[in-house]
Parts: C-alpha cells; structure tokens; sequence
C-alpha cells in the first residue's frame, strides 16, 4: 500500500505532544459519534505501485484504442497528431503541479503562457479577446450563452441541430436553471436552413449559436447568419474548431461577437473524452462579462514586464453571487498544449494542414459516393468530415468493420433520426489513401453483405 | 491620492457617497474614506444618461484590482450627464475624489431629500463612530 | 536562511522578456506534415473562395528547438509542487503521484475516442463504475455521476438537481441558503441556477448560528449549501441538528467536497444527512493542479435526487461470461448533459490509481494524517515570536486546515498579511490562501496536506519566525518583498485599467 505520507513512530509522538494530545482520535472529537464511521470503507485493500500499474494496464487492455484500429470516428473529437514535444513540455513539474497562479511573481511561465494562449486564439478567432480557456466544447457554448443574456437580459436561444447535439444538450440543461429557452433550426442540404433561421428569430432572441463546420461536417455560410442575428438585436454565437481556422475564415471576421469551442484538435488527447479544453473569444464590448481566468501584461516594481490574472472583479471569489460565472478553473495545461501545437504548426503549418485535410477528404468522399449502397447526404463543401447514408443496419456495418480492423464512424441516428442510416466519416492527416482505399473497400463489401441480409429479412418479414 | 478630508460645502450619505448642489440640479461623488476603503480604481460602470435614480439604491458600480463597490445614490434624480473622464480614467476617483473625480450629474427629483443627509461635522463625527465599532 | 534582500539578478532575470511571438523568423517552421498521397484538385472546386480565410492568423513561426527552450525557460519562471511547501489553504496541495502520469498515458486510456462503441471500451467503463463506487462509498451516498468537470462546475449541477427534484414535486423554491463563511463560487452557482441567495451567520464557535438557521429556513430555501468542515477548518458538531432543521423545511442539503481530505475513511457526507455532494478529484484525490486545471467535479446524491442526475452513467450487468458495462443516458428525469461525452476520463484514471493504491484504510490514514499535520503545524505557529503576531482565533482543535489573523502583525508590526505572503516568496514556500475566509481579518489560510514531513512543517514556522522578527526590525523590507523571484510586485492596477490581453501582432 502506497499513501505517500511520511509520519514515523516517533513523529507521530513528537507531534502529539507537542498539540498537547495522546491520540490522533482526541484531534477529532469535534466529530459526534453519531455521523463518525463504525466500519472501515469497503473498498479492496490498498496496493503496491507495480499491483496498481498491471491493474490499469489491464484494463486499458481491455479498450480498442485509436492504436488498435484505423479509425474514421470524429464526431467532436479527433484522431490528429500531437508530436512529441508536447508531452515533453507540459509533463515538466514546473507546469503539470502548481496551483492557480495567484501568486503572480513565482507564476509568471504560467501567466506567461496564457498570455500567448489568448493571443493565439484571439488571432484564430478574429476577435481582440481570450479568456485563459473553460472546461470544453459544449459547456463553453452555454458560457457564451449566459455570457450573452448578461448582455441584453433575453431568454430565447436559437440554435442550429448543426451544432454538436451535446453542446445543445448542455445548453439546454443549464438554460433552465436560469430560465433560458432553447429553439432549434432545422438543417436542409446539410447546412442551417435560412428560412426556419428567419422564421425562429425575433425580439427575444438572445442569441443565434452556429456551429463551423457543422456536425454534419458542412462549412455554414456564416455572413448571413451573423446578419440575421444583428437584425433583431441577437448575438451571433459560432462554436468552431479551431484546427480548420487556418482555411477557413475567422467567424470573428465574419460579424460573429462571441466565438467558442473545443481545442481537443489543438495538441490533446482523445483521453475518452476529457480533460481537453474550451474556448472563449469575444468582442470588446462583452470583455468584462467573460466567464473564467483571463491573463494580462503589465509592469512589476522595477519595470520589468510580467503577467497577471486580471479583470478579477469579474469572477465569483470577488462579486460573489453577482459573478458572471461561478467558474474558477480553466484548463491550463491543456491550453498550454494548445499554444504549444499551435507554435509547432506555426504560420505556414496550419493552413497547410487544413489543405490537406481538405484534398484527403474530398477524396475519401467521392470514393466512398461511388459505392452501392453509399450516398452522400449533403453536397456542401467540407474540411475533414463529411456525412452518408447506407443501405444497410449502420450500428451493424460498425461492427462488422471493427471486426476488420476499421471504425468507420459515427453512427448519425440516434441524435438525428432525420437521416436513417446516416454515418459520419472523419479524415484527419493520420489516414493516408491506403487507409482510406481500405475503408472504401471494406464498408463497400461490407455494406453491400448486410444490406442485402437486411433486405432479405424485410422480404421474410 | 489626495489627503483625507471632508469638504464642508457637501452632504454625505451614510454609504459615503457626497452630493453638491447646484441649483435643481446636484453633482454625485464618492468620499475620501470610500475611494481609500475600495483601493486603486479601476473600472467605472456609469449608468446612462436619463436614468431615474433613487435615494439610498444603487446606480452604478466602481471596481478596484480585487473589490466591487455599488454606488448610492444621496438622492432622488435623474441623470444629466455621466464623467466621462472618470470612464477613460477611473483613477481620479483615487487623485481627486471632490472634484475630477465626481460621477454622474443628475436633476433633482426631490430636493426635500437632502435634508435626510449629514452635513460635514456630521460626516466626520459618523466616520470617528465607524472606527469605535 | 535570511535570503538577501538586495541580490544579483539571474540571468533569467536579465534577460529581456519575450514572448513565443517574439521569436522565430519568417519562413521558420517546427512542423512538416505527411505528403498530399491523394490527386490534388483544384483548391476552388473542394472550398470555394468565399468560405476561405483571408489574412492568415499570425501564429508564431519557429523552430522546434526553439519552442522547446522557450517553455523549458518559462516553466522555470514557475513555482510548483514538486519544488516546495505550497500550503494553499481549501486547495489541498497534496503530492500528485509519478504513477499516475505512467497509467494515464497507457494509449488504451489516452487514445481511446470518446465514442468508441462501449463493448470496445470496457475497460474504461469498468474502471469508471468502480470509481463511481468508490466515492460513494466515501460519500456515503450511493449515486454517482462523474460527468462534471470541475468542483464549480459538480456544484451547478448539484443545485440544478435540487431544482430539478423540487420541481418534479411542483414545488417552487427560490432561495438557497449560504453561510457566510462560503467560499465565492457558492453564490456564484446558485445565481447561475436560478435561485437567491441568502446568507447565513456563524457563531462563537465558528459553526453555522443554528438560531440564524432557524429562522431562514422556510419552506421557499429550495437548499442549504455547506462544506464541513467547513472554510475555517473546523468540524460543525450541530451538523445533525442541521440537517433536521433543513430538511424539516423540505430543502436539500449540499455538501461542497472542497473540505473532504479531513474526513474520508472518518465521516461520511450522506451519514451527516446531506444529500449531494460534489468532490474535486484534484484535491482530495490528487490530479496535478496543471497551473489552474484540468480537474474533474463528479457527484453523489441520495435515492430521492437519483432519478434527476446527468447523464451519461455507467451500469454493469452480470451475463453468463462476467459483467457487462454501458453508458446509459435515457434516465426521463435526468436533468441532462453538463457538458460533452463522460467527463474527465483522464482524471478519472488518476483518481481511480490513488484510490487503488491507498484502499479504504489508506484514505483514511491519509486524513488522519492531513489532520495530524495541521494540528502540529498549528501548535507549531501558536508558539513565542508568531503567536503574538499571528492570531488563532477559534480555541479548538482544527481539521486538515486552520486559520489564522495577521490583525495584531498589522497593528503591531505595521506589515499586512499580503506582505507577510510576499516575504515567504523569497524562502521558497508558496503562500498559504490569503484573505479567505473574509469573516476574519487579515486571513490566512493554511492547509499543509498529509504528504508533508514533520521537517517541512518545522521548516514553515521557521521561516514565518523569521520574517516576523525581521518586520520586527525592518518592516520595510517585507512591505517592499519579493526580491528574488523573477519578477517583483506587479502592477495589477494598470493591467485592470488598461487590460492588454493578447499581443498586438502584424
């Protein structure tokens, strides 16, 4: 047993005398018998260091990682890769073990950090300010969400289905809490529909929240939305992965206030999903509504340049139930993975990176449309994923893929049941053409074995 | 920072807040003792001009490095005009808190108000009864 | 061990601060990326021109050795665990252990997709059940959600449950009741879920005033929330009495887990009558702080808040060749997601490693000890050359944190316990949370862990004896501190008033 504690004997003796007690239990008398614990936990014995590592490595064992397969799984987090210096870096103890910085003059590599963060992603973004990160994805949706009813006190958030569905899921949950409403456009030919747009808008709309691309892997038209959301006085909200932001235009740029998302992409782990980080960019005017940490640049006593936490007042420890959010941590070392990606990457690297998703998915796509059995359902442009319909049980063609070595994607129908037999293929720069040559060999044999099978049981039927 | 004192030609309001008046209308400010209590000001968050305010209800906020302080308005009015000057430079609420630092001018809705305020020896006597405390 | 006051800067020092930004040159670059193995078409017929961006984001452009020295050089401008004493009171700086770091990294946990299909990820949901067991095992309540990712973000969900559980039984509430000791965060969540908050007072004993209670609580508080114990590091003996007094108004009690390194193993949440609980795996269960996260805020709620939890959990069922797990997430009650996928995986196999590696008898030895080391660290400070500066208010023994008031340094001595703070940067301790609670004057906030020696401890007020006996002689000098960190004191003022929040570029 490991408890990494250092109490001998005689310390344990010295200590108590020195309180003034004879046992440990005197220290918590305060406890009335009634609530202390008769029984020890029940939970298995404590174990040494090698027990706990075979453990856990059987269990990671037991899960068909994105090692044991090629996978074509996004869906909100993706298989890119995170070189080596990364890990390097942020497993350093300087960055990986401290607390938040709240003592500026022994944090300032901290500090520092998230200062080049927030430059980096205010540049992605096309808006003047960062915060220091949030949690992730969705849940920095339903920041800028309240971040937004801040502003302008409505109540009524229209969203688009092309927006991850448990970022809408998530805004939905706390909207409640503080009374916000949810509508949803529909999505035609793969993007947000402009007329239900124009049709769900109106004097209480708080915001508009769009998603690029979207979850279907459309690339929206973004312009006429931050348009439509202006007209009635509605804050254009765009959740954007920022690994496409090198080719794609910056929604900053495109009349959107508040821009926010996930930055798994950006150097982190798929990890089942968590931890990674969220994003949070906005316009001038919502600087001091912002949830979360936000680093600043100033001076120290002699002059010297540093970094701070600053605009405080904004947050829960100062304003209390007044906050504009009761969030107190970021994803510090997760952003600084970011930034770290982002420098490896550099100037060149990014829109070069976004080039090649774009040729290898183009291409996977047309494979893939050539397929019987395979259709695409939408023809919008596309970055890295792209959305189809099978003729065949789809949760039954992923298994039988995997059975081959090969995922080949999101199942589309239980979040959309608008799009029965719909899969979602991702292609990030780690398949190559044999990968993709070999997905469209395998889900064309294997669709066309189960969508005749199906058929025939339909015909029994 | 300006030295403590207490202009005799102003009331105060026990949330130290100081009023001038100047004919139907009246200046609003904070006092000394405030802007030491709050520290460096950083931030003024003015209301806008035609707001109603309402005696001893807060109007606006002025947040220092680690502290927010609500405003109480001394008085019944309406807004005039806010300082600007404080907006761009919220430190002369720090340097000058009678004078460049003042925060809004309002028109006075109720000057029959005024009389529920302390007076300067007044002031002072209920700041030395503070520090008793 | 005096440091000196007036030293010789580093070269760090020296040297110009620069930013990633500030580096490089044009047409440096770190990354080179796998060839384009696929026909290339024209760039207009796969993205047509008006999606495409125009002005391209100035991201730095460097080398990769570059990059490396550039963060290697900044992580020295930081003060961390693994380097010293870091007594942050309610933040639990406990040491993060090296295994952890080995089992999270296994590619079967880090390269897992969050959407692999649950037969294919039964690893990481049986090793999420045993977790969720587990703490509610300590909790003392049986229903766990680990999705929440943060202690804030467990406590949202935590009052979004008890207005989805007052709801469901057509009961509108609008206050939740806070003691005035509560950390900020508090009143923060229950704005953002709706409700008002309305504190309560403390008493002599620095516990929650039960006359105070009685007459808040009605039948409009919707909950209680409560840390215990609580933010001074002292165990709520009245807690029983408490919850009769909450519940018998039909309110809920919450249990912020903030405190829960003083306890496990000793007393249970759900025996004390609470009915949700959010822990922070990053304290009592030891993720590496990172700077200011990640860290992961999962729940556990008695029977009556079951129904109403978020979504996904994990559930095992026994078929003929050993136990089935899933992720379920049609509960009709639920209140919904809280954020994407499960939570912080990556937390939770750290959590699950320590808890694996302590066991049920370690956890608790781990807070006896916590306590053991406050309690010293406290006798330790009470003593001739701090005690006269250094008030203990509260005279009883504290849990795994204690308070202190710097009341009489100031008055006597004519230094803050912002300075006092200060000084200790120069000995190489971080400083205990300062300010916090705001109940007492001039607050410091001390939380030594049970990973700390008696050396440590001994070493701490050794340290505080003899910045106090120099503020005795020189108070100048801890008013003016620090001198040897890499930069002095900052001028939050004008980063407030003028916020230069990223780096004009181009």
């Amino acid at each position: 047993m490991s408890d990494y504690t250092s109490v001998t004997s005689e310390d344990l003796a010295q200590m108590l005398a020195t309180i003034g007690v004879e046992s440990i239990e005197e220290l918590l008398e305060a406890i009335p018998a009634d609530v202390r614990m008769r029984e020890p936990l029940n939970l298995p014995a404590g174990r040494p260091e090698q027990d706990v590592l075979a453990h856990l490595r059987a269990l990671a064992a037991r899960n068909t990682s994105a090692d044991d397969e090629i996978t074509f799984l996004g869906a909100g987090m993706y298989d890119h890769y995170a070189p080596a210096l990364i890990e390097s870096i942020i497993l350093r103890s300087e960055f990986l073990t401290p607390y938040t910085p709240y003592q500026p003059e022994i944090s300032q590599g901290g500090l520092q950090a998230m200062f080049e963060y927030q430059t980096a992603m205010s540049e992605l973004t096309g808006l003047p300010v960062s915060n220091a990160s949030l949690y992730e994805g969705p849940s920095a949706v339903a920041s800028a969400a309240y971040m937004s009813k801040l502003a302008n006190g409505r109540s009524e958030f229209v969203v688009s289905r092309g927006v991850h569905p448990h970022a809408r899921q998530t805004l939905a949950t706390v909207a409640h809490g503080w009374g916000g409403r949810v509508v949803e456009v529909e999505l035609r030919d793969g993007v947000t529909d402009p007329s239900d747009l124009a049709a769900h808008i109106g004097p209480d709309t708080c915001a508009v929240v769009v998603q690029q691309p979207n979850f279907l892997g459309a690339v929206e038209d973004l312009v006429p939305i931050a348009d439509a959301a202006h007209a009635v006085g509605a804050i254009p909200i765009c959740s954007a992965d920022p690994l496409t932001l090198g080719i794609l235009e910056a929604p900053g740029h495109q009349g959107f206030e508040i821009v926010v998302g996930e930055g798994q992409t950006l150097g982190n782990r798929l990890d089942f999903g968590g931890p990674s980080f969220g994003f949070l960019t906005a316009s001038v005017d919502h600087m001091r509504r912002m949830p979360g940490r936000i680093a600043g640049e100033t001076r120290d006593a002699d002059g010297r340049r540093g970094f701070v936490l600053t605009l405080q007042t904004r947050e829960q420890h100062i304003r209390r139930e007044k906050a504009t959010s009761n969030i107190c941590t970021a994803q510090a070392l997760n952003a600084l993975a970011g930034v770290i990606y982002l420098s490896w990457l550099g100037r060149q690297g990014l829109p070069e990176l976004g080039e090649l998703l774009l040729h290898r998915t183009a291409y996977a796509r047309a494979q893939l449309a050539t397929l019987e059995g395979v259709e695409l359902i939408h023809d919008q442009p596309v970055v890295r994923e792209f959305a189809v319909r099978l003729d065949a049980p789809v949760n039954a063609v992923i298994a039988a893929c995997q059975e081959r070595g090969i995922h080949p994607g999101f199942a589309l129908e239980r979040d959309y049941p608008e799009y029965p037999g719909g899969l979602l293929v991702a292609i990030t720069e780690q398949r190559s053409r044999a990968d993709i040559d070999l997905l469209v060999d395998t889900l064309g044999e294997v669709v066309a074995a189960l969508g005749a099978q199906s058929a025939g049981v339909e015909v029994i039927r | 920072m300006a030295d403590e004192h207490y202009p005799e030609d102003l009331r105060y309001h026990r949330e130290h807040d100081w009023v001038r008046v100047d004919g139907d209308e009246a200046v609003f400010g904070i006092t000394w003792f405030a802007q030491d209590a709050l520290g460096e000001v950083v931030f003024y968050e003015p209301p806008a001009v035609g707001a109603t305010l309402a005696a001893d209800a807060t109007y606006g906020e002025l947040e220092s490095v680690k502290a927010v302080s609500d405003i109480y308005a001394p008085a019944d009015g309406e807004v005039v005009s806010v300082n600007e000057d404080v907006v761009a430079a919220p430190e002369l609420v720090n340097t000058d808190p009678y004078g460049a630092g003042w925060l809004v001018r309002v028109r006075l809705t109720n000057p029959a108000r005024l009389d529920a305020l302390m007076d300067q020896a007044a002031y002072v006597a209920y700041l030395a009864g503070l520090g008793e405390a | 061990m005096t440091p000196p006051t007036d030293f010789a800067q580093t070269a760090q020092q020296r040297e110009e601060v620069r930013t990633i930004f500030e580096r490089g040159a044009p047409g440096r670059r770190a990354s080179h990326l796998p060839v384009l193995d696929v026909p290339e078409q024209p760039i207009d017929d796969v993205l047509p021109a008006r999606f495409r961006r125009r002005g391209l984001p100035l991201l730095p452009e460097v080398s990769e050795p570059e990059i490396v020295r550039h963060y290697v050089r900044l992580s020295k401008r930081n003060f961390d665990l693994d380097s010293g004493f870091y007594p942050l009171g309610s933040c639990t700086m406990k040491y993060n252990p090296k295994l952890h770091e080995r089992v999270a990294a296994l590619p079967g946990h880090s390269r897992l997709h969050p959407l692999q299909r649950p037969e294919r990820a039964q690893g990481a949901l049986e090793l999420m059940w045993g977790l969720q067991n587990a703490l509610g095992e300590i909790a003392g309540l049986p229903h766990v959600s680990l999705q929440p990712s943060a202690g804030s973000h467990g406590e949202l969900a935590g009052v979004l449950l008890t207005r989805a559980y007052h709801e469901d039984r057509g009961d509108a509430r609008e206050i939740v009741l806070t003691p005035d000791t509560a950390h900020g965060t508090n009143p923060a969540t229950v704005t953002m879920a709706g409700y008002r908050v309305l504190g309560v007072g403390t008493d002599a004993n620095g516990g929650v005033d039960l006359d105070d209670l009685r007459e808040k609580a009605t039948d409009r508080v919707a909950c209680l929330m409560l840390t215990n114990p609580n933010t001074l590091g002292l165990f709520d003996p009245n807690i029983t009495e408490i919850a009769r007094i909450v519940h018998g108004v039909g309110a809920t009690l919450y249990y912020d887990g903030a405190n829960l390194n003083a306890i496990m193993g000793i007393s249970r949440p759900g025996d004390m009558g609470f009915d949700i609980v959010h822990f922070n795996l990053h304290k009592s269960f030891t993720q590496p702080h990172g700077g200011g996260g990640p860290g992961a805020g999962p729940i556990a709620v008695s029977d009556r808040i079951a129904p109403y939890l978020p979504v996904p959990i994990v559930t095992r069922t026994e078929a003929a060749d050993g136990p089935v797990f899933d992720l379920v997430d049609d509960l009709p009650k639920s209140i919904g997601r809280v954020r994407g996928f499960q939570g912080n995986y990556g937390v939770f196999v750290r959590a699950y490693a320590y808890i694996c590696s302590l066991g049920g008898e370690g956890l608790r030895q781990a807070s006896e000890i916590a306590v053991l080391n406050a309690n010293y660290l406290r006798a330790l400070l009470r003593k001739q050359g701090i005690g006269e500066y250094l008030a203990t208010p509260f005279d009883r023994h504290c849990m795994h944190e204690f308070v202190m008031s710097g009341g009489p340094m100031k008055r006597d001595l004519g230094i803050r316990t912002l300075d006092l703070a200060k000084r200790m940067l120069d000995f190489g301790v971080h400083p205990p949370t300062v300010y916090f609670p705001q109940l007492v004057e001039e607050c410091l906030l001390i939380e030594p862990t049970e990973t700390e020696t008696r050396e440590t401890l001994e070493t701490f007020a050794k340290i505080l004896a003899e910045i106090l006996a120099e503020a005795v002689e020189s108070p100048e000098t801890a008013r003016n501190a620090p001198y040897t960190t890499p930069v002095r004191r900052l001028d939050e003022a004008t980063a407030a008033r003028v916020p230069v929040l990223r780096q004009p570029l181009g």
